[in-house]
Formats: C-alpha cells, structure tokens, sequence
C-alpha cells in the first residue's frame, strides 16, 4: 500500500478516471445482468453475509460434489461491485475444485491488498484492482467469497 | 455578542435564495475548500472557538475537579460547572443539576433504560417505541422489555414518514410505563410534533414516562426543555459543533432523585460504608469517575457559538437547503426521496436512485469530494417498513452552502452517467 498514496479527501473534483477505473465496464456488465442468480434447489450448502454498514447482503448456495463445485448460485441485495463479484465468482466457481477456488479467492485478496500477484492467477477479477484505492469498499469484493466458503464448508 | 451571519439572503438572477455559510469559523472546512461535507447528521465539524476553549482548559485549568484542596481544581471545578450552566441554559433547564453529563445519546438512553427502566418496569407493562428509531433509542428498550417480560410494541408511520399519532394512541394505557420517540429523525429528518405526542402520552398512559432522543434535535432547532413536558431528554455534543465523548441526559427532578445510580465509583458517592453507601446529590449521582471537564467546556463553547447565530437562524438556513437540494433531485429521473416534504424535515434529504446502490452512489460522490452516508443510518427497523435496504442521506448543517447542494446534484448525473441510468 505504501507506493499508492492515499486519496486526499479535499482532493479537487473532476477525478472522473478514477471512478472509470472502479467502475470497469465487465464489473457494471455483470451487476446489469448477473449470472447466475437465484435460488438453487438441492443445494448442499449455502451461506449468508451481511455488511450491517451499508445494507449489502449476500446468499451464496452451492452444490459441492466429491471436492468439485458443481453449481453455484447467488441472490440478496448489494451493491454494483458485490454483485459483480457474486457474479464473477460463480462463473469460476462452476466446475472448479474447492482448492482452486481458495487459491483464486488468496490472489484476489492479494491483488486487493496491493501484494504482488501473478495477474493469470486471477482472470477477469482482474476487473477489481480499481477497488484497492478505495478500502471502505473491498469488503464489498471479498463477501460473496466469503458466503461461498461458507457455502463449500456446508458441503 | 456579535458574530458573522449565517443564512444572509443574496438575491440572484432566477430568484434563486442563496444561502451564506460560514465555512471559514471552521478549520477543516476552511482548509478543504473543495470539500462538500453533507454527513452532519453523523458528526458535525467544529469550529476554532470550540478546539480553542479545549486548548485552553488544558493549558490554563486542567486539574481534577471536586478533588483537589487547591485553586487549580477548584478552577476545573468552576470552568465544569459554569459549562453545565450554559448548556442548561442553551436548552432551556431551569434545574441545573438534572443536566446530566454523558459521552453521548446512546448511554444517555442506555442510563434511563437501565437506571430508571430496571427499578420501574414489570413483567405485563408496556414499553413503546416508533419504527421511526435510531438503534440507540430501540435496542435499549426492546432490551428492557425482554428482561422484565414487560410488552414492547412500535408504534407504526404513515407513508410519508411521520409518527403516526392515532395509532400510536391505541396500544397507550394505565400499563404503558415508557413512550420513547426521536425529536427529529436520523435518517429521514422528519420533525416530530413534540407536544402533540406529550399530550398524547398524558391523557392515555398517565404512568408513563417519556423519553425522547434530542440527538437530531438540539443542534439543528430551538429546543426549551421545562416547556416541552418530556420526562428524559438526550442529545450529543459532536453532533452540534462539540468535540466527541461529551453528551447530556436531562431528566426531571423527582424521577432522577428516585432512580438508582447508573454507574459506581468515585464522585457519585456520599459515604461508603462497609456494607452500605449512600448516594451523592444531583447531578454528581449519575457523573461516577473522574468527569470529561475538558470536553463539557468544549460543548459550551459550542452552545455559545450556536447562541450567537441563533437556533432559528440555523434551522432556517438548513431548511433552505434541504428544500433546494429537494427540488434539485426531484427534477433528476430514477431519484426518490424517503420521508415528509421539506417543510416538516429538518437539514437531511434521505433518497435512492433506481438502479443505482447506495454504496456505489457514495463512492462516486466522494470521488467529486462530497461525503455523504450511505446505508441503514442505524435504523433497520424503519428501513424495513419503507421496504429498501439502504439509502443515501445527505444532511445540512450552518456552514453547507448552495454550492454543496450543487456539488451534491451535480454528483448523482455522473452516478448516473456512470451506470448508463440517465
């Protein structure tokens, strides 16, 4: 974190790029139309999270068969970079092992903590590095991750 | 005394009122001169009168007070109980010794519903709140009634956001032992109609006593204690250009003297015998430990600072700005506003923006430099009956300006922008 400064908060208007890059197009693509949202009958496990500040709450439900992810599935109310994130992470979440999926979910929070990280490891989350700038927000990231640990720990 | 004026009226082309702030009596407004704060509904910034009377406690009469055999302490001593004095006055309290001090509302309330609720409510009474409540103002209470098996019931809202005063007159009775209400709503702004609901409460449930939570209420608005007819009354100082740790519980005479101590210790005794002790008098009773002198002189320091504008002047100029930021959003599409009209709300515009979270709203705001709160505002119970998980709350104080409001507008179109919603 130390080589990024801190934003100023009386820092001048018109930082436009910045909100560009928290908002990329992929992230606002997903939280537009997110997949894998809904309810999923014969789960084995689910989880739900709630952020108490902000209102965003999370319900992560898997089908976990012999260590393999065979569906996952979102739903509640958040907020555009938790829904992507849901959104994103049940895409990679499908058919992937449980320890690919922690391997993954330990690139993303290094990419989020600003610790080097090998960009290969993490696909299109890539799309999240914007967040680390702003801290109040990387839980917003990180929640469904963690309802889906939840979720695969039910299994 | 007199001081700059706030809410001076500069007539413009478009018949546009443009409310003066007075940005520069505040060091970290004045030191950010982009920087739109519209979170005092939170905590309010402070201005140099109040950082310098703390300063200068420290320096020139810091010493523990009630204590010493010496001038210094009994400097502190005077400097504690003269800020009790103005802040008494401020809120117009006769009894200066029911002014008691607290590190803010939330243990104000927590003193009344442990103190007073424990030795008075039984199992089969009737605790009643409104959905309208700051957790600080539930919790305790809800709280109160599961451990006596007393009946707690919330009192519901009309759509628009208001206590609905016909309903909350049913559930009141000979077994009502609390009615608690918030004077001005945190997360809405609506202004309640204190002695409507006072008179309310004392026809239908005379056994009650009642509380209402002053934390929206006393910087924002006139407030005269002795009149209003409420038995506990709480507020905060941060929130009206106080330092953070200093609040004030006002209660009536006869229910303080007959309530038991909240906290033990030091200052709140008489004599402590090996078995027994008895209490100190009012207000020590409740102040148990070494007291915040320095912070309770920085309070006063603010009360004088909002007496020399005049509470009618900021209420004013809040709610000229609350209408503005009103008509401004309302013109916007997707743009809902949660709670009364202007006219019955004090300096906060509570809204959500379709298909736009609350969250993601904040952060574009306050990548423009506009902070504003984002979220439940401590009061889930409401958030539930207006059927949203969230809003943004934007909330005026003395020192905002059109140009905050602006900022404020301007902010929500490139939200939209972003999200491709406009």
């Amino acid at each position: 974190m130390a080589n990024v400064p801190e934003r100023d908060p009386g820092a001048p208007a018109g930082q436009g790029a910045n909100v560009e890059a928290l908002y990329q197009e992929i992230i606002l693509a997903h939280y537009r139309a997110p997949r894998n949202r809904g309810e999923l009958p014969g789960a084995t496990g689910s989880a739900h999270l709630s952020n108490p500040t902000c209102g965003d709450d999370v319900t992560v439900a898997t089908i976990v068969d012999a260590g393999v992810i065979r569906e996952a599935r979102f739903t509640g109310d958040a907020c555009s970079i938790a829904q992507a994130s849901a959104s994103m992470m049940t895409e990679l979440a499908r058919g992937a092992t449980i320890g690919a999926v922690r391997r993954t979910r330990a690139a993303l929070e290094r990419m989020l903590n600003r610790e080097p990280v090998t960009r290969d490891a993490l696909g299109e989350l890539i799309a999240f590095e914007g967040v680390a700038r702003y801290p109040a927000r990387i839980n917003c990231v990180l929640m469904p991750w963690r309802a889906l640990e939840g979720a695969m720990g039910d299994a | 005394m007199t001081g700059p004026i706030i809410a001076e009226i500069v007539p413009v082309a478009g018949n546009r009122p443009r409310p003066r702030g007075r940005r520069d009596d505040f060091p970290l407004l004045a030191g950010s001169p982009d920087l739109h704060y519209l979170d005092s509904a939170a905590t309010s910034q402070k201005p140099v009168v109040v950082l310098d009377a703390m300063r200068h406690y420290y320096e020139h009469d810091n010493a523990n007070p009630h204590r010493g055999a010496y001038a210094l302490s009994v400097r502190a001593t005077d400097r504690y109980h003269a800020a009790r004095r103005t802040i008494a006055r401020f809120v117009g309290l006769a009894d200066t010794d029911c002014l008691i001090f607290t590190r803010g509302t939330t243990e104000s309330l927590n003193l009344v519903a442990t103190a007073w609720g424990r030795a008075n409510v039984r199992a089969g009474d009737e605790v009643v709140v409104t959905a309208m409540e700051h957790h600080a103002n539930f919790v305790p209470w809800q709280q109160l009634a599961r451990a006596t098996g007393a009946t707690f019931r919330i009192a519901p809202l009309t759509t628009s956001g208001q206590i609905d005063i016909g309903a909350l007159g049913t559930p009141l009775g000979e077994r009502t032992r609390v009615v608690a209400f918030p004077h001005v709503s945190n997360a809405l702004g609506t202004v309640n109609p204190v002695r409507d609901i006072v008179k309310l409460v004392r026809e239908r449930a005379r056994n009650a006593v009642i509380v209402c939570d002053g934390a929206q209420g006393v910087p924002h608005l006139p407030v005269a204690f002795d009149s209003l007819g409420i038995d506990f009354y709480a507020f905060s100082g941060h929130k009206m250009c106080g330092p953070m740790g200093i609040g004030v519980l006002l209660g009536k005479r006869a229910l303080l003297e007959a309530m038991p101590p909240y906290q033990m210790g030091g200052d709140m005794i008489d004599v402590v015998g090996d078995e027994e002790t008895t209490w100190n008098a009012l207000p020590h009773k409740f102040e148990a430990g070494t007291p915040n002198v320095a912070d309770a002189v920085g309070l006063a320091a603010a009360v004088e600072y909002l007496e020399r504008i005049g509470m009618d002047r900021v209420f004013k100029h809040e709610r000229q700005l609350t209408a503005l930021a009103d008509e401004l959003l309302r013109a916007l599409p997707g743009v809902t506003i949660h709670g009364p009209r202007p006219s019955d709300r004090s300096g906060v515009v509570s809204f959500t923006v379709h298909g736009i979270h609350p969250h993601d709203l904040a952060t574009i705001l306050d990548e423009r430099g506009v902070c504003i709160r984002a979220g439940h505002h401590c009061a889930q119970p409401l958030m539930r009956r207006l059927d949203v998980a969230a809003t943004a709350r934007a909330s005026f104080y003395l020192y905002n300006d059109e140009s905050d409001v602006d900022a404020l507008v301007d902010g929500v179109r490139e939200a939209q922008r972003v999200f491709g919603t406009a």
